[in-house]
């Protein structure tokens, strides 16, 4: 009998863990749960956001009544001592008809937000939109503003209020672009140039990292998405445009340019003057970035010489070699590139 | 009852009641082929659920070092490879190889030797697969191998071989097996049983069948150009020479998306026969889950893109796909409702197949809903390739296609073994399972939401990933206990559980007319149905009788070892693409030759 009579709490305790979860989650902020998709800071995740708000009201109503009816039948019908033989009922058409308009209904108040939302957030850009074009490779992000003419990796930068104009291609595989913060994801697919655009609506730091297998070190292919008022964002864009900065002569730093010339790093990355290789990230400013290697640890100069001294190990399957330099060599070249403001 | 004990004739008769190696090799008896199944496929749950704890203790902390990346591709590719294709699917085979012959009144499927043929070809594509990981690497790409990852210049190892290659020789078990029975279900069924008698198991096999021969060619033209790509040089796939590879997501899913219902429909039609069984009543509107489920077969053609919403096909085919999606909710919801209107006013027996068929409908439901969330675009761009991703595929395959298989496995082992399953273990498994499912899997739609990405080998500690992986990883070990409290139960039960009977539940359907193990033949002469739940019936008495009383001649087909050998040159032939002439040459010579020796075979 106590069995019979615990029941009942049990269940309500489940269904209120049920209706506390969700709540619980909304409760957390964007601190604990940097790339969270249930903070939005741009329209286009608002729109998402409270389309999924909608759709987890049904869910949840729908889920709550059918788990309670299910268990209910479970435990009214439980076999007993006494119970007589159950009628032999095959069927009623009118319940038939009535549980299938049912969800058909719910499913049309899903629906129709849905289809506006879709056509919504896939609208085109407005003109005075800010264009930057999003180059996926293994395993970084390359970001281009080309009315700026600026070059950069893993971080980008965007002005607060102003529409954002993304075009997404690839240089080799699949990725896929997402700030949770900013709004849904989209690939990046070969042969193909993919749009979207939102509105960063909150100043501030929002992580994202690419969301579609992509090779070995897919799990550290990060970004950071830079949201600054239209002045900061007009500072960094006249730093980003200058011209890199010229080591003095005598200084520790020339000799790291010159160990950069010397060891084969200009195959593959750019220095505006000094180096022509396309491969790996655009260099110019690199100083003055907040991280590395896409992402995968904050810009210091100690993490620099470990990334430079032997890069696969750091990232598994980084394309760019451990080129076997000593370590004077190696603290030159930090001291050059962290020169690169 | 009356059991008349009458001889059998036939060649394979006395092959029959064989024991030892070769009698299972040459083996063409469908319950016997179905114990293979099942055994083999349990083997390979363990392999891709030893895989999945690996995954898990990775996971369990950021930034751990248990395995490299490489590596953790590789094991998550083959946990998703190895749970579809050699588990979940063989085991639904399984059920099919022994059950559809005794349910539709038959002595075994229209093609036993082809039968035996599926299952070697399974068992060697499996082994094959298997191989790559001790020989040169196993498959890394993920289980769904986009194009262009998958590229000689992306992916230069053989795994990506063995994947593709592994695919193509499992597509050709299932081909055989699909047409086997859509012609058995169709040809052998007792006189009197009309489609509209068939218990739901045997129509949801024959909607599976008819999935599995329109969806399996699909994927193998894909794989086709995907290994010419590979090993001849064609552009199919390659950007580089101006081809798609959106194309390569289009044919996968297309297959893909009805591979999920060949996962689940099988598991909807174990619990729609079990249900009545332990409720004691009928299932309520049968007709209408039958043709739910054939809905739900037909309508799985039209979603394949809700899967690629993230690509850019743009607002117009995102809203098409979008609806045809969430029109597949109304004959699942529907399924659902019958499911519990059954049980209502019954008088419920919660035994532990009934109590995994209530767990099924209890998990499906959950994994049902959040596959409606995801069905909204723009909800799904954030859900994607998130672990609310992987929740949502686990309540759906474990909560739903394994939780039904191991209902039918307590339901119907008395009838394979003739003994019962231990109960008390069974409830111990029963809640073991639920309670560590709901632990491992739950957190991770919270975890996705918050952002964590999907096939990714680790987690930096400032993301608050942390708790929820901890929980996950704790729950899978909880999963491991369960399955071994299973698979003690199921050792300890086989010779020494509890005699079973001819029908220890009480069931409806034909399989319990006849003794449990079944003899050879099945039924000593086929009865002749008149209704739907033919033991509940007036007449129930009548057909046990008449299904245990030898009035004719039985002949039943001969051993046969030239399956065996045929699939064995099969493999041999199509794995020489992997390891060259030396190996294909031969295989095709010994396939040829077997395939002849098969067609001239006596069989009288």
């Amino acid at each position: 009998m106590t069995a019979s009579r615990r029941r009942p709490r049990m269940i309500r305790i489940l269904a209120a863990l049920i209706v506390l979860a969700p709540l619980a989650l909304f409760g957390c902020t964007l601190q604990e749960f940097p790339q969270s998709t249930l903070h939005p800071r741009a329209d286009y995740a608002g729109e998402i956001q409270e389309l999924l708000e909608s759709l987890l009201f049904w869910v949840a109503i729908i889920f709550v009544l059918v788990e309670t009816a299910l268990i209910v039948a479970v435990v009214r019908f439980r076999n007993r001592p006494g119970l007589p033989e159950p009628k032999h009922v095959h069927g009623h058409t009118g319940l038939e008809i009535a549980w299938t308009i049912a969800p058909a209904i719910v499913l049309a108040f899903i629906a129709v937000p849905t289809v506006v939302t879709i056509f919504k957030t896939q609208a085109k850009a407005p003109a005075d939109a800010l264009q930057v074009r999003v180059i996926g490779h293994q395993w970084w992000w390359e970001f281009q503003y080309p009315e700026q003419s600026i070059t950069t990796a893993t971080e980008m930068h965007i002005p607060v209020g102003r529409p954002i104009a993304v075009s997404l291609e690839t240089a080799d595989v699949i990725h896929a672009f997402w700030f949770p913060a900013m709004g849904g994801k989209r690939d990046v697919v070969p042969s193909r140039v993919n749009h979207m655009w939102f509105k960063a609506d909150s100043v501030g730091t929002y992580m994202g990292q690419c969301a579609e297998l992509c090779g070995t070190s897919h799990a550290n292919m990060k970004k950071l998405l830079v949201v600054q008022t239209p002045e900061e964002f007009e500072r960094w864009v006249a730093s980003q445009q200058a011209l890199p900065v010229e080591p003095e002569s005598t200084s520790m730093a020339a000799r790291g340019k010159q160990v950069f010339m010397d060891t084969g790093c200009l195959a593959c990355h750019y220095i505006e003057g000094v180096a022509p290789g396309v491969i790996g990230p655009n260099l110019n400013h690199v100083g003055s970035r907040r991280s590395l290697a896409g992402g995968l640890f904050e810009n210091t100069p100690e993490n620099m010489a470990k990334w430079i001294e032997n890069p696969p190990a750091r990232k598994p399957g980084a394309i760019m070699p451990a080129l076997g330099l000593p370590a004077d060599q190696i603290a030159a070249l930090v001291a050059y590139l962290q020169s690169l403001q | 009852m009356t059991t008349t004990t009458a001889p059998v004739t036939g060649v394979g008769a006395a092959a029959h009641a064989d024991s030892g190696l070769w009698s299972w090799i040459t083996t063409v008896d469908h319950k016997r082929i179905g114990v293979l199944y099942g055994v083999t496929a349990f083997i390979f749950f363990l392999i891709g659920g030893l895989e999945a704890v690996l995954i898990r203790i990775q996971l369990v902390r950021p930034e751990n070092t248990f395995v490299s990346p490489d590596v953790y591709n590789q094991l998550f590719t083959m946990h998703g490879t190895t749970m579809i294709f050699l588990a979940i699917m063989p085991l639904s085979a399984s059920f099919f190889n022994y059950l559809i012959p005794l349910m539709i009144g038959a002595r075994d499927v229209a093609f036993p030797r082809l039968n035996a043929f599926s299952y070697w070809v399974y068992l060697l594509g499996a082994i094959f697969l298997n191989l790559s990981f001790f020989l040169g690497g196993a498959p890394d790409v993920g289980w769904f191998g986009y194009s262009n990852l998958t590229s000689k210049q992306f992916a230069p190892g053989v795994g990506v071989d063995y994947w593709a290659v592994g695919l193509q020789i499992l597509g050709i078990a299932s081909l055989a097996a699909g047409f086997n029975f859509i012609v058995t279900i169709i040809n052998l069924r007792a006189p009197g049983m009309k489609l509209m008698r068939m218990p739901v198991f045997v129509w949801m096999t024959l909607v599976t069948s008819f999935l599995i021969i329109f969806a399996f060619p699909v994927i193998t033209v894909a794989l086709v150009f995907l290994l010419f790509d590979r090993m001849t040089g064609t552009n199919f796939f390659i950007p580089a020479a101006g081809a798609d590879p959106v194309l390569w997501q289009h044919l996968f899913w297309l297959f893909g998306h009805p591979e999920v219902y060949i996962l689940i429909l099988p598991a909807m039609g174990i619990v729609s026969d079990i249900l009545p069984t332990f409720s004691k009543k009928p299932l309520f509107g049968y007709p209408v889950v039958v043709y739910s489920g054939i809905f739900i077969g037909f309508m799985g053609w039209g979603v394949w893109s809700h899967h690629m919403f993230s690509v850019g096909l743009g607002p117009v085919a995102d809203s098409f796909f979008a609806l045809t999606t969430m029109l597949i909710a109304i004959p699942t919801g529907v399924k659902i409702f019958n499911w519990i209107a059954t049980m209502w006013g019954g008088r419920i027996d919660l035994k532990s197949p009934m109590l995994f068929a209530v767990g099924f409908i209890a998990l499906f439901i959950m994994g049902g809903l959040s596959g409606v969330m995801h069905s909204s675009p723009p909800a799904d761009l954030q859900q994607t390739d998130t672990y609310f991703v992987v929740a949502h595929i686990h309540y759906v395959l474990f909560g739903g296609s394994i939780m039904g298989i191991f209902a039918g496995i307590y339901y119907w082992f008395p009838k394979m073994t003739g003994r019962m399953l231990n109960e008390r273990l069974g409830q111990l498994h029963f809640w073991l399972t639920m309670i560590s499912m709901n632990v491992t899997f739950f957190p991770m739609h919270f975890v996705g939401l918050l952002g964590m990405p999907r096939r990714v080998y680790t987690y930096a500690p400032n993301m608050g990933f942390d708790q929820m992986n901890f929980w996950s990883t704790v729950g899978v070990f909880g999963i491991v206990l369960s399955v071994l409290v299973f698979i003690w139960n199921v050792l300890h039960s086989r010779s020494r559980g509890a005699v079973a009977g001819r029908d220890p539940w009480g069931g409806p359907t034909l399989e319990w007319a006849i003794p449990s193990p079944p003899p050879p033949h099945n039924f000593a002469t086929v009865p002749t149905v008149h209704s739907r739940d033919p033991l509940w019936e007036k007449d129930g008495e009548q057909i046990v009788r008449t299904a245990n009383e030898r009035r004719g001649p039985i002949h039943m087909p001969p051993n046969s070892y030239w399956p065996f050998l045929g699939a064995l040159g099969m493999t041999m032939l199509l794995s020489g693409m992997v390891y060259g002439w030396w190996v294909g040459i031969p295989g095709l010579i010994l396939m040829l030759v077997a395939f002849y020796a098969w067609a001239f075979e006596p069989v009288h």
